[in-house]
C-alpha cells in the first residue's frame, strides 16, 4: 500500500499529461479537419496557421478541439486509441480476424503476437549465444593470465563503443554469405538479428561473470589449497557457485540489451518482428501502430526481466542464499 | 596459401610473446600492462589483413584493414561532417539536456518522499525498457534534423542518470545527516555540502552508462530518417551501396568518439571524486 | 547555574514488537563547567539521552532545557558541538575544509574561518595537517580533527558520544589526557557517553550510571578527584574506590531485571 498509491498517482499523472499533450500535438490536423467540415477557424488562412504556435491555435479555437483524441493518423494518438490498436492487433486479429489462429490455424502476420514471437525468438536465441560466449570467455580470463591481460582491456573499451552501429552491416553480410542454404529455414532468418542480440548481451555477462568468479576471498581460496584442490576443482566447487548471484545480476541487464539488439536488428530487414512493425508504421504514417508496437516491446521487456528475476530467486533459494 | 600460413605464424608469435610477457618477471610493470593488449590487438588486425587477402574474401563481406584505413583517410572531410552532425549536435546536446533534466528531477525525488515512492519504481521500470523504440516517433515529431536525435538521446539517458543520482543522494549515513543537524543546517546546506558531493560517484556511474547510450540513440535514430549526413546515415547508405570499407570507417569514427568521450568522463570523474575509495586505489 | 536541566524525561519508541522505553523518568541537572559522563550497558539510553539534549530525538514526556531554551531552539542557536562515535569527516574535504564546514553553514567571514581553523587545530595538536585529506590520517588523528570541528564555532557545550570507542587503548589514553587539558583551558560544559569505567572515572566531575529496560539513571557519583589529573592517578586508592562504586551501580541496575 505504501508504494501502490504513489505509483498509481504517478502513472495516472503520466496518462493525464499524455491526454493533455494530445491537444497541442494534434491541433493542426484537428483544425484542418474541422475546417473541411465547415467550422470557422482562427486564423482562417492555412498559411498563417502553419506559422502560428500550437498553443496559440489551441487557445483561439477551443470550440473545435473535440477530435483531438480520435484522429485517424494523429501525431500523438491518445492512450485509449493505442489500447484499442493493441487489442485489435492481438486478440482482435487472432480470434476474429480472417487470418487469425482461430480461423486459419496459424498466427496472423498482421498481429502483434506473431511479431512479438519473432522478436522474442531472436532475443532468446541471441541471449543464449551471448551468455554462453560471455561465461566461457570469463572462465578463460580467470584461468589464464595471458587471456586476461590481452582480452580484458579490449572488452572494457568495447563497452564504450556504440556496437549497435554494426547492426545493418552484420545483417547484410550474413545474408550475403548465403547462410540460408546451410541452415534450416527458421534459424537462417533469426541468425542475423540474434548475432546483434548476442553481441549486446555478451559484454554485461562477461564483466559480471569475471567479477563473480573473482569474488571468493583469499581465505576461501587458501582453504581449497589446504585440500590440495586442482584448478578445475577450485573452479567447479568454489568459483562457479560463488559467481551465480553476479551472473544473474548481469543476466537481467543482458536480456534487456538482447531485446534492444533484436529490435534494432529488425529495422534493416523487413521480415517481421516488432522493430519491423515500427519502421512500417513510420513509412505509412500509422502512428498508432508504432505506439502499439512500442508498448508491446515494453511489455515484452518487462516480462523478460521479471522472468529472469523469478528464475534468479528460485535458483538462489535452492542454493541456500538469502535473496 | 602463403598468406594464411603467415597469419597463423603471426598469431602463434604474438600469443607466445604475450604468454611470455604475462607470466614473466615484468608482468606487473605498467609497460607490460599496455604492451600485452596492444600486441593482442595488433595480432588480430594483422591476421585479419592476411586472412582476408589469403582466402580472397570478397570486399562486400569483409574488407581488409588496409582498405578501411585508406577509405578512412580519403574521406576525412565527409566523416568529420558526420561526426559533427551525429556526435556533437545529436548525442552531446541530448546528453547535456538529459543530464540537466535528470539531476533536477533527482533532487526533487530525493526531497519529496511521495515522489520517491511513486516515481522511482516507474523510473526503474523505464530504465529496463527498449527506449530506442521511441526513435521513429521522435523523428516524425521533430523532423529529420539533429533535434529529433537529441530528443531520442534525452529519453534514453534520462532514466539511467535519474536512478543512479537518486541512489547517490540517499547514500549518506544517518550520522552524517545528524552532524549537519547539529550545525543547524538548512536543506540547501545539506544538499550542496553533503548530499551532492556524496552522490558524485553514483552520478558518474550513471553518466558512464548514459554516454554510450547517447551515441547508440543518435545513430539508431538516423536509421529512421536523417539529412544526408551523420554516422547512422553513412552506415545505412553505404551498406546499401555495398561500400563496406566506408561502413567500417564510419564505425571506426563511432568507436573512436565513444572511447574518447568515455575517457574524458573518466578523467573528470578522477578529478572530482579523487577521495572515493574506488579512485584511491 | 544549571546549563542542561532534565525533569522526568520519557522517550518511548513504537516498534513492531510493542513500545520500547528508551528513557523513563530521567531527571538531571548539569552545571556550567561540569564534565559529566554517562555510563551503562548498551540499551540503557545513554546515547539517546545525549541525542535528546542535542535535539536529534524528541522526548515523549517530561521537560528538558538547554541554556534555558528547548533543545531544538538550542540546536538552531548552535549552542553545542557534537562529536560522534566515528569521526565522520567528509572525504572530499581536507581537514581544514572539514573544520570550516560548520563555519560556512553559520556564515562566518572568510578571515574569521581561517583564524578559527588555525586555533582549533593547535588546540587538538594537529597543526600542519590542515591540507591533508581525512583518509591520509590515522584513526586517532581523524577523531581529534572531528573534535576540532565541534570546537570551531566555540559553543559552550560539547556533547561527545563514545568518541574514543573505536580506538585502541594506547591512543585512547593519550586522547583522554588531551581532552582533560582542553577542557581545563576552554572551561566548556561536557557531556560524555562511554562504556569504559576507567575512562569515565578519569575524565569526569560527575558520573551518571544508567541501566536498561527501561532506560533510567540509577546513580550519580560526584568525583572527589582534583581537577589536575595525571594519568597515574588511575592507580590511586581514591580512583579505585570510585571505579568500584560505579561497578556496584552497574551491577545493581543489572540485578533489578
Amino acid at each position: 500500500m505504501r508504494r501502490l498509491v504513489p505509483v498509481l498517482t504517478v502513472v495516472l499523472a503520466i496518462f493525464a499529461i499524455w491526454y493533455v499533450a494530445c491537444v497541442p500535438m494534434n491541433v493542426r490536423e484537428v483544425l484542418t479537419q474541422a475546417e473541411r467540415a465547415g467550422a470557422e477557424i482562427v486564423p482562417a488562412a492555412a498559411a498563417e496557421r502553419r506559422d502560428a504556435g500550437a498553443l496559440g491555435l489551441v487557445l483561439r479555437n477551443t470550440a473545435h478541439l473535440g477530435a483531438s483524441w480520435s484522429m485517424e493518423r494523429a501525431k500523438l494518438p491518445a492512450p485509449h486509441q493505442v489500447a484499442v490498436e493493441l487489442w485489435d492487433s492481438t486478440v482482435g486479429e487472432e480470434v476474429y480476424g480472417r487470418r487469425g489462429i482461430v480461423r486459419s490455424g496459424t498466427l496472423s502476420n498482421r498481429s502483434l503476437i506473431y511479431h512479438g514471437g519473432v522478436t522474442l525468438s531472436a532475443t532468446l536465441f541471441g541471449f543464449l549465444i551471448g551468455t554462453a560466449a560471455g561465461v566461457l570467455l570469463a572462465i578463460g580470463i580467470v584461468q589464464s593470465r595471458t587471456m586476461e591481460m590481452s582480452v580484458m582491456p579490449w572488452a572494457i573499451v568495447s563497452q564504450t563503443i556504440p556496437i549497435i552501429a554494426l547492426a545493418p552491416m552484420i545483417i547484410v553480410v550474413l545474408y550475403s554469405l548465403g547462410l540460408d542454404r546451410f541452415l534450416p529455414e527458421g534459424i537462417a532468418g533469426l541468425l542475423p538479428k540474434a548475432v546483434i542480440s548476442a553481441y549486446l548481451s555478451f559484454f554485461p555477462v562477461l564483466v559480471g561473470m569475471v567479477k563473480g568468479l573473482r569474488s571468493p576471498d583469499q581465505m576461501q581460496l587458501d582453504l581449497m589449497q589446504t585440500y590440495n584442490a586442482s584448478r578445475g576443482e577450485v573452479m567447479r566447487k568454489l568459483r562457479l557457485p560463488a559467481s551465480v548471484p553476479y551472473l544473474f545480476a548481469s543476466l537481467k541487464v543482458g536480456i534487456a540489451a538482447s531485446l534492444v539488439g533484436a529490435i534494432v536488428g529488425e529495422l534493416p530487414v523487413q521480415r517481421g518482428g516488432l522493430g519491423a512493425r515500427m519502421l512500417a508504421g513510420t513509412y505509412y504514417g500509422q502512428t498508432t501502430q508504432i505506439w502499439a508496437a512500442l508498448i508491446a516491446a515494453a511489455l515484452l521487456a518487462a516480462l523478460l526481466v521479471f522472468a529472469m528475476g523469478w528464475i534468479e530467486r528460485r535458483t538462489l533459494r535452492s542454493m541456500g542464499v538469502q535473496a | 596459401m602463403m598468406l594464411v600460413i603467415a597469419a597463423l605464424l603471426i598469431w602463434a608469435v604474438g600469443w607466445g610473446l604475450n604468454i611470455w610477457l604475462a607470466n614473466g618477471v615484468y608482468s606487473k610493470s605498467g609497460l607490460t600492462q599496455i604492451a600485452v593488449p596492444v600486441i593482442f590487438g595488433g595480432t588480430i588486425i594483422a591476421m585479419w589483413e592476411l586472412l582476408v587477402r589469403g582466402l580472397e574474401v570478397p570486399g562486400v563481406i569483409l574488407p581488409p584493414p588496409s582498405a578501411i584505413a585508406s577509405a578512412f583517410a580519403s574521406s576525412l572531410p565527409i566523416l568529420w561532417g558526420d561526426f559533427v552532425q551525429t556526435i556533437v549536435k545529436g548525442a552531446l546536446s541530448g546528453f547535456a539536456i538529459g543530464l540537466a533534466a535528470a539531476l533536477g528531477t533527482a533532487v526533487l525525488v530525493d526531497r519529496y518522499d511521495f515522489l520517491k515512492r511513486g516515481l522511482l519504481p516507474v523510473g526503474n521500470f523505464m530504465a529496463a525498457l527498449p527506449i530506442v523504440g521511441i526513435a521513429p516517433i521522435f523523428v516524425m515529431w521533430f523532423g529529420f534534423g539533429w533535434q529529433s536525435k537529441a530528443a531520442v538521446v534525452v529519453a534514453m539517458v534520462f532514466f539511467p542518470i535519474l536512478v543512479n543520482a537518486v541512489a547517490g543522494l540517499q547514500d549518506t549515513t544517518a550520522m552524517q545527516r545528524d552532524l549537519m543537524r547539529t550545525f543547524g543546517a538548512r536543506y540547501w546546506n545539506t544538499l550542496f555540502k553533503l548530499r551532492l558531493p556524496a552522490a558524485l560517484p553514483f552520478i558518474f556511474n550513471g553518466l558512464k552508462i548514459a554516454i554510450t547510450l547517447s551515441l547508440v540513440g543518435a545513430i539508431v535514430a538516423e536509421f529512421f530518417g536523417s539529412p544526408t549526413q551523420g554516422l547512422g546515415f553513412r552506415i545505412s547508405t553505404s551498406v546499401g551501396q555495398l561500400a563496406l570499407d566506408m561502413v567500417w570507417s564510419a564505425i571506426l569514427v563511432a568507436a573512436l568518439a565513444g572511447s574518447l568521450l568515455y575517457g574524458v568522463l573518466v578523467l573528470i570523474e578522477r578529478r572530482l571524486t579523487f577521495w572515493h575509495p574506488s579512485q584511491r586505489g | 547555574m544549571s546549563v542542561i536541566s532534565a525533569n522526568a524525561l520519557d522517550l518511548t519508541f513504537e516498534t513492531n514488537d510493542g513500545p520500547v522505553h528508551a528513557l523513563k523518568g530521567v531527571s538531571l541537572d548539569i552545571n556550567k563547567g561540569d564534565f559529566v559522563s554517562f555510563i551503562g550497558p548498551s540499551g540503557c539510553g545513554k546515547t539517546t539521552f545525549l541525542r535528546c539534549i542535542a535535539g536529534l530525538e524528541t522526548p515523549t514526556g517530561g521537560t528538558l532545557t538547554v541554556n534555558g531554551m528547548s533543545p531544538d531552539e538550542a540546536r538552531q542557536a548552535r549552542a553545542y558541538g557534537y562529536v560522534f562515535q566515528a569521526a565522520g569527516l567528509y572525504p572530499w574535504r581536507t581537514i581544514g575544509q572539514n573544520i570550516k564546514l560548520p563555519l560556512e553553514i553559520m556564515q562566518f567571514g572568510r578571515n574569521e574561518q581561517n583564524q578559527r581553523v588555525k586555533s582549533v587545530l593547535e588546540l587538538v595538536e594537529l597543526s600542519g595537517f590542515e591540507n591533508k585529506y581525512p583518509w591520509q590520517l590515522s584513526g586517532g588523528m581523524q577523531q581529534r580533527a572531528s573534535i576540532a570541528r565541534a570546537l570551531a564555532f566555540d559553543a559552550d557545550i560539547l556533547l561527545m558520544d563514545e568518541p574514543f570507542g573505536a580506538l585502541d587503548e594506547i591512543v585512547r589514553d593519550h586522547l583522554n589526557e588531551q581532552l582533560l587539558a582542553l577542557w581545563a583551558r576552554t572551561e566548556k560544559t561536557i557531556g560524555f557517553v562511554t562504556h569504559s569505567i576507567p575512562e569515565a572515572v578519569y575524565l569526569s566531575t560527575h558520573i551518571v550510571v544508567m541501566s536498561p529496560r527501561p532506560g533510567r539513571i540509577t546513580d550519580v557519583i560526584e568525583s572527589p578527584l582534583p581537577k589536575e589529573r595525571p594519568l597515574d592517578i588511575r592507580d590511586s586508592q581514591e580512583f579505585i574506590e570510585i571505579a568500584h562504586r560505579v561497578r556496584e551501580g552497574l551491577r545493581a541496575g543489572h540485578l533489578d531485571e
